[in-house]
């Protein structure tokens, strides 16, 4: 491991190009002063550069490493969508600025949000949420409104399946709402007649993920929509896996009256260690006088159109705001230039391609004695294998094929959801993985097998090839070890 | 096919390979009356040298005005290691550190920019990061409701100073929750907690913001020492750069604040429209298993080597869903990874210089302001890098001459405070030199010499 950057310091050292230097005495009564000199590391730039250099490259990413990631869609994060956002205009130019030095970024976020709403098929779009998780619960928020408006004050449950991520419960809860889950048939699907049950004069909405986070597609969505929408609740769409279907189906269409997308995912904008990402939200006719704010609007006078944000005096039954500018506009300026260089004709693509290495690989590990989750259905754009008969009978676990996949320098699939499956890896290539990077994949899973089933080779221990091996997570809850303080421990 | 790899011959095998037709056949299972022929909106797609002309056009048109507008976000100089270094694909393009073996390098980050921002707090625990700073208020109104059982008023009292976006955010994302936000009385001539304080309002939390909204200095140790005798925990709002001048939240009052959020922006992330930013939450030690969002904590491996991975994850949705101290899951990871490179190139004695420098700018700027007759200084009291001035006419047509000149002249408090009268929130870092000060004041003198009209 690499010392911590404080163990690097020595006093006086400093950047020094980096400071403005000194100033004249500042007029603050003692009494609001600091009065402790905290520890901040004390680093000459190259050092300061050598270190995180050195870091960054103790961690695996997708371009360094395939990195086949179930629910998360990591796919090649275009260069070119970085540089662009980081343009002067764009990176200095402050939130308050007035919308005469914002005429180019408004432009984008008008043009993004009609171009979100052409490929879900809603009637509006805000781009605030900060994340899926915040999509969600302005989503919920919006359902929730919307039966307040109405004087139906009763609505306070959401339904959640029970292979839904574990943001949708959650928000529920934010948003002040009762959890009812609802479980999955054995093929997959829903389980209809638990729905039908489960409906009536306190559902507010379902939250649904389509393809599911099993990786398969809901065939009776247009019956759930009816059934939800015929108990007077809403559907709200979790869009982590967008790009399944982007081009060739629509949420809205579906029948769903809110969506948010992960523009960190189907996007491709970074995923940055664990963020920033983008959560922003798309309505049906229903629910648009509740988006959040602000929403980029855009007025044409004679031939020519000027854009501006419209807020609480426009939308007065917004469910309000969510962020203390406008949501992370970076993040959407990346997703923006992805958008137009993939274009219209190159959205189904992104479907078709991710949906053909997830197929591709899914029976190439079947083949290769992998017990699918589902076997007699189609994968999404990714799909579930099951390693419960390998553990029973060579000790083989999810977790131990993980940690053995790093040291084959293959990024592990998301190991232990959804929690309905046991011993689950749920893997997703993306469309941007070429065959050779699949086979390569294949292979190495059928290595790792083959000593477990046939040399008795155990991965209790592995890796073996990563700056640290297995981590002690018990020891890390137990023992509280949070900041680097050479006198306590904390 | 952009940033798609599959040849022709690819396709036939892969589609020999699963015994399908085509590639139409993967979607037998979606009913057919859903799928659709073609997207009918979309712009056709462009070429990488296409999209940046048009891209290169657009920032142009937003230019790049001299800013002293604050109210949030700070205008500061970021060393160019930041983002070079934060922009290699092992940290941009690594996902959270679930698989903690293969991303050592984001957990080792996470676990210095976690000693940092403790330090900076004195607080003793801090989380991976929030979205932003407005909603760190938001988490951290329930974090507190969380930890102070014994009250069920469900009120949070906010000092007058609290940035009133932060209050509103708070209100949409906490409110469905039977929390309310009531406000404690301003002074007139301070801007800070006025008049007596009063006993009756039984909070859960006060959350005291410093410097304050209008960049006044309140005096926290007595409102947290107020706030603590009625049983109420303190929350404060902090700007990091300041701490680097101003009193730690640990160490206000007696007792110190229990919990510390605000907005992480300063610390070398570029003002971008608003976002991405970070917010960063530290608490007391025995709060941490209500505090919100990422931990990392450092413990060994199998060789007995150090190391570090997530920890305390039963408090997290993946774990606890229904029951989760919050929804949050991405988080601002790589803004985090930004700030640790920031602090380390500055260190305390650096930070504390941005700090001062940018003291004295706007000191010297607002000296400069309110020579022109018709501006003067609202409130009376020490500040950080933030004032707000009083003009004799309306603010709004003063900022659009300004920036018509290319000078964004602060931000306007009309719309939150009418009580206070044509009053400017104007914001001076230490990157603005005395050329830039005296731009602003020339064409301020300017503008107020053509003004046609004045009102009040
Ligand atoms: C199915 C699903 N829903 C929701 C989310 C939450 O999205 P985010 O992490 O952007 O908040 C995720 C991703 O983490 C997900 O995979």
């Amino acid at each position: 491991m690499e010392k911590l950057i404080f163990e690097k310091s020595r006093t006086g050292r400093r950047a020094f190009a980096q400071s403005p230097g000194e100033s004249e005495d500042i007029n603050i009564p003692e009494s609001f002063l600091r009065v402790d000199r905290p520890q901040l590391p004390e680093a000459s730039e190259l050092q300061v550069v050598r270190h995180f250099t050195r870091l960054s490259q103790m961690n695996f990413s997708i371009d360094t490493q395939f990195y086949p990631l179930g629910s998360c869609t990591m796919k090649y994060n275009p260069r070119a969508c970085n540089a662009l956002a980081m343009l002067p205009g764009f990176a200095g130019r402050h939130p308050l600025g007035p919308v005469s030095h914002g005429q180019g970024f408004l432009n984008c976020m008008f043009e993004l949000q009609e171009m979100l709403k052409d490929v879900t098929g809603m009637q509006g779009v805000s781009l605030t949420p900060m994340a899926g998780a915040q999509g969600e619960l302005a989503g919920i928020s919006m359902i929730c409104a919307y039966h307040d408006a109405r004087g139906d004050h009763e609505r306070n449950e959401i339904i959640v399946p029970d292979a839904a991520h574990g943001t949708n419960p959650a928000t529920a809860t934010m948003c002040g709402c009762d959890v009812r889950e609802l479980p999955t048939g054995s093929d997959g699907d829903i389980n209809i007649e638990a729905l039908k049950a489960m409906v009536g004069p306190k559902t507010a909405g379902i939250m649904l993920t389509n393809p599911s986070t099993l990786g398969v597609f809901e065939r009776r969505i247009i019956e759930v929509a009816k059934i939800v929408h015929g108990a007077g609740g809403l559907l709200y769409y979790d869009g982590a896996n967008l790009n399944a279907i982007i081009g060739k189906v629509r949420p809205g269409d579906m029948g769903f009256d809110v969506i948010h997308m992960n523009l960190h995912k189907t996007f491709s904008t970074p995923h940055g260690g664990g963020g920033p990402g983008s959560g922003a939200i798309g309505v049906g006719d229903r629910l648009l006088p509740f988006m959040p704010i602000p929403v980029v609007a855009a007025a044409t006078i004679d031939g020519k159109t000027t854009y501006d944000w419209l807020t609480e005096d426009d939308l007065p039954q917004s469910i309000g705001r969510l962020s203390g500018f406008m949501g992370n506009a970076g993040v959407l300026l990346r997703a923006y230039v992805y958008m137009r260089m993939v274009g219209r004709e190159g959205m189904h693509r992104l479907a078709e391609y991710a949906t053909l290495n997830a197929n591709y690989l899914q029976v190439r590990l079947r083949d290769a004695g992998f017990e699918l989750a589902f076997p007699d259905r189609r994968a999404s754009h990714e799909f579930i294998i099951t390693l419960k008969r390998d553990a029973k009978t060579f000790d083989l676990t999810a977790m131990d094929v993980a940690k053995a996949l790093l040291d084959h320098n293959y990024h592990a699939p998301t190991t232990y959801f959804p929690l309905l499956v046991d011993e689950c890896l749920l893997i997703e290539p993306t469309e941007t993985e070429s065959k050779e990077t699949l086979d390569g994949f294949v292979a190495a899973m059928i290595a790792i097998a083959t000593e477990a089933r046939e040399k008795g080779v155990s991965f209790k221990e592995a890796p073996y090839k990563m700056p640290v091996r297995r981590l002690d997570d018990v020891k890390a809850a137990r023992q509280l070890d949070l900041a680097y303080r050479p006198d306590k421990r904390l | 096919m952009p940033f798609i790899p599959h040849t022709k011959d690819d396709v036939i095998e892969m589609l020999a390979a699963i015994g399908a037709d085509d590639i139409g056949a993967l979607f037998d299972e979606i009913p057919a009356e859903l799928l659709i022929e073609s997207l009918d909106r979309m712009p056709v797609g462009l070429s990488e040298m296409d999209i940046t002309r048009l891209m290169h056009v657009r920032a142009a048109r937003d230019g790049t005005p001299l800013c002293f507008i604050g109210a949030g976000a700070y205008e500061h100089h970021i060393p160019t290691v930041v983002w070079d270094i934060s922009t290699r694909g092992e940290f941009y393009s690594a996902y959270t550190p679930y698989q903690a073996e293969a991303s050592q390098g984001t957990l080792q980050t996470i676990y210095e920019y976690q000693t940092m921002m403790t330090g900076l707090t004195a607080l003793d625990v801090s989380n991976a990061s929030m979205y932003d700073g407005a909603s760190s208020l938001a988490e951290a109104a329930l974090m507190a409701v969380r930890c102070n059982r014994k009250k069920d008023s469900g009120c949070i009292l906010l000092a007058p100073g609290v940035n009133p976006t932060y209050e509103k955010v708070a209100v949409a994302i906490a409110g469905r929750q039977r929390i309310t936000f009531e406000r404690l009385p301003m002074d007139e001539t301070t801007g800070n907690v006025g008049g007596d304080l009063d006993d009756s309002a039984d909070p859960v939390a006060v959350v005291i913001q410093q410097p304050s909204f209008f960049g006044t200095l309140e005096d926290v140790d007595r409102l947290t020492n107020w706030a603590h005798q009625q049983g109420a925990l303190v929350i404060a709002i902090v700007n990091p750069t300041s701490l680097a001048l101003l009193k730690a939240p640990g160490h206000w009052g007696e007792d110190g604040a229990d919990i510390a959020c605000g907005e992480g922006q300063p610390l070398g992330v570029p003002l971008s429209s608003g976002g991405p930013y970070f917010g960063f939450m530290t608490c007391k030690k025995k709060y941490v298993r209500q505090m919100p969002g990422r931990i990392v904590g450092r413990t060994t491996d199998l060789d007995n080597q150090p190391g570090y991975a997530l920890t305390l994850q039963a408090r997290e949705q993946h774990i606890r869903r229904s029951k989760a101290t919050s929804n949050i899951c991405t988080n601002q990871g790589l803004m985090v990874t930004a700030a640790t490179i920031y602090l380390s190139l500055l260190g305390f004695d650096g930070l504390a210089q941005v700090a001062r420098r940018s003291q004295q700018n706007v000191t010297r700027l607002a000296g400069r302001l309110t020579a022109i007759e018709g501006v003067e200084r609202l409130f009376e009291g020490p500040h950080f890098h933030e004032l707000v001035l009083r003009l004799d006419r309306p603010v709004a047509a003063v900022l659009d001459a300004l920036a018509h000149r290319d000078i964004l002249g602060g931000y306007n408090l009309a719309e939150f405070y009418p009580e206070l009268g044509n009053a400017l929130l104007i914001c001076a870092t230490e990157t603005k030199t005395e050329a830039d000060i005296d731009a602003y004041a020339t064409a301020l003198a300017e503008i107020f010499e053509n003004g046609s009209r004045r009102s009040a």
